[in-house]
């Protein structure tokens, strides 16, 4: 296919598209909305093309690492749900868990896809259920039989998740469409993450929807010491050399903490992802 | 402050992250902080501190101008001032329907919000707009049901807001800073949908069948909070 059926092709979804081409930044600024003009099945395919062929000569190296990187990521998270919703029988109760976390498998099932369609022929190879251990090599022995533990590993995968692209976005800055399609998936993930975490707080763990303080000042509010890497630095009570505790009345050092979610490197997710990967 | 500078310099921002060494257009915010906390502290002295904004009001309205990183940060501040306003309405007489953890969770919130607003207040310095003057009176503050639907409204209006606000910055540190926030906005929403209805925490149309939250402009967002929001708001430069 040659550079002009593609541009062609392009067209057909968004009549502008040869405006967007040049300058650069304005051609990436109304991606977003492109997407409204496409139906949502056609998403991932019309965002490859995008990605791949309309903006740029190619897919920068560094964003093609970060697409693969949340690719995995989001590989990761699918598998684990999928498992527990569909080969382990009675673990979630019927009703609203079981409800939520199919809602929250089919999220992870739907960026898998999407990320999939950018990366196209840069995407790494699909990844299996067999391909990861939720056990973490024992640590997490009765995941798939004890409820609360499958709670417990889902809210970390949750938190590392809104970690991890929140710790990459700035990478993404050169495709500001991509980036905000990263945003979009981040946010997600936070919302995943309350609502795991209020699912546990319904089973009497002492934990909030958002990251506060661990007990005793620590940075995992989990109360589960497996977990600490997920949580490294998020008792942060500085944000850009300004002191959050106490900038006004009532900012206690857990609300600092609380009113930030911070990043996590490459390498500390990988860690923690790589616990969980054969 | 130098080991802050330090470690995000490793952490979170490997390229071109040096406040020092930035280009004049890009030079961090944290530096023109300086100046403009000194400024502030000036005209500010002897005003009691408080949780409420207790900046100048702005009679011929406010002026946010895209072309630059600040623009983009103070629309963050004025919907912060915004968030600020309503939780401390709501936290100072707590709708008697809500539950106590619910209670307890809308003071956290209000504290957030109230932490939001003053970083960006504080950071930004003389850049930064003046208090914006809100009307709530489409709101019943008594009754837990009205309260939660707007509480809903104005955090799935801030996530989508510093979704779409992230590519039109260009200084990584304000990008990181913007990502810090909207993930606690987008936990006070989810815990705000479920309370409302019980498994909507990323229910559609909120967030679409790709798995993906809202992304909005500007422009869109201060079309929805426009009735809650008495001070003009001028904006200029919005591609």
């Amino acid at each position: 296919m040659n550079i002009v059926n593609i541009l062609e092709e392009i067209e057909k979804v968004d009549g502008e598209i040869y405006e967007r081409l040049n300058p650069r930044r304005s051609a990436m600024k109304d991606f977003y909305n492109m997407g409204k003009k496409v139906a949502l099945a056609a998403m991932p395919l019309a965002l490859g093309s995008m990605f791949t062929k309309a903006y740029g000569q190619s897919t920068p190296a560094t964003v093609t690492d970060v697409l693969n990187y949340a690719l995995t990521l989001e590989y990761l998270e699918f598998h684990f749900y999928n498992h527990g919703v569909e080969a382990a029988p009675g673990l979630i109760p019927a009703g609203l868990p079981l409800g939520a976390i199919k809602t929250i498998r089919d999220h992870e099932k739907a960026h898998v896809a999407l990320l999939r369609g950018a990366l196209g022929g840069a995407a790494i190879p699909a990844k299996a259920y067999t391909d990861f251990d939720f056990t973490a090599g024992g640590t997490f022995a009765d995941v798939y039989t004890n409820y609360d533990t499958f709670l417990a590993v889902a809210q970390a995968f949750e938190d590392t998740g809104v970690r991890a692209y929140k710790g990459r976005a700035t990478e993404l800055m050169s495709s500001p469409g991509v980036l905000t399609v990263a945003l979009q998936i981040h946010s997600v993930e936070a919302r995943h993450a309350a609502h795991i975490r209020t699912m546990r707080a319904a089973r009497g763990a002492m934990i909030k929807p958002w990251i506060s303080l661990g007990a005793g000042g620590v940075a995992n509010d989990t109360g589960i010491a497996a977990v600490n890497p997920v949580y490294a630095g998020e008792d942060t009570e500085k944000q850009a050399t300004i002191l959050i505790t106490g900038i006004a009345t009532g900012v206690t050092k857990a609300a600092a903490v609380e009113s930030f979610d911070e990043p996590l490197t490459k390498e500390a997710v990988l860690a923690i992802a790589g616990l969980f990967i054969k | 402050m130098k080991n802050l500078q330090e470690q995000e310099k490793q952490e979170l921002l490997p390229v071109e992250r040096s406040v020092f060494t930035a280009p004049l257009q890009r030079r961090s915010f944290l530096q023109f902080a300086g100046a403009g906390a000194a400024a502030v502290a000036l005209v500010a002295a002897g005003c009691k501190k408080d949780k409420n904004n207790d900046g100048p009001m702005v009679p011929g309205g406010v002026t946010l101008d895209f072309k630059d990183d600040f623009g983009v940060l103070n629309y963050a501040y004025a919907l912060e001032q915004l968030e600020a306003a309503f939780y401390i309405k709501v936290a100072s007489n707590l709708p008697s329907g809500f539950t106590p953890e619910q209670k307890t969770y809308f003071q956290d919130i209000q504290f957030h919000e109230i932490a939001h607003r003053e970083f960006f207040k504080k950071a930004l310095g003389t850049a930064a707009i003046g208090s914006l003057e809100v009307n709530f009176e489409s709101i019943d503050f008594t009754s837990a049901s009205s309260v939660l639907g707007a509480a809903m409204a104005f955090e799935d209006l801030g996530v989508g807001a510093y979704n779409g606000a992230g590519k039109l910055l260009t200084t990584p540190d304000y990008l990181v800073l913007a990502g810090k926030i909207v993930s606690v906005e987008a936990r006070h929403a989810a815990y705000i949908r479920d309370l409302i209805s019980p498994g909507s925490f990323a229910s559609s149309p909120q967030v679409d069948d790709s798995g993906l939250d809202k992304a909005l402009s500007p422009k869109d967002v201060l079309a929805a909070a426009g009735k809650y929001i008495k001070t003009k708001i001028n904006v200029t430069n919005l591609a």
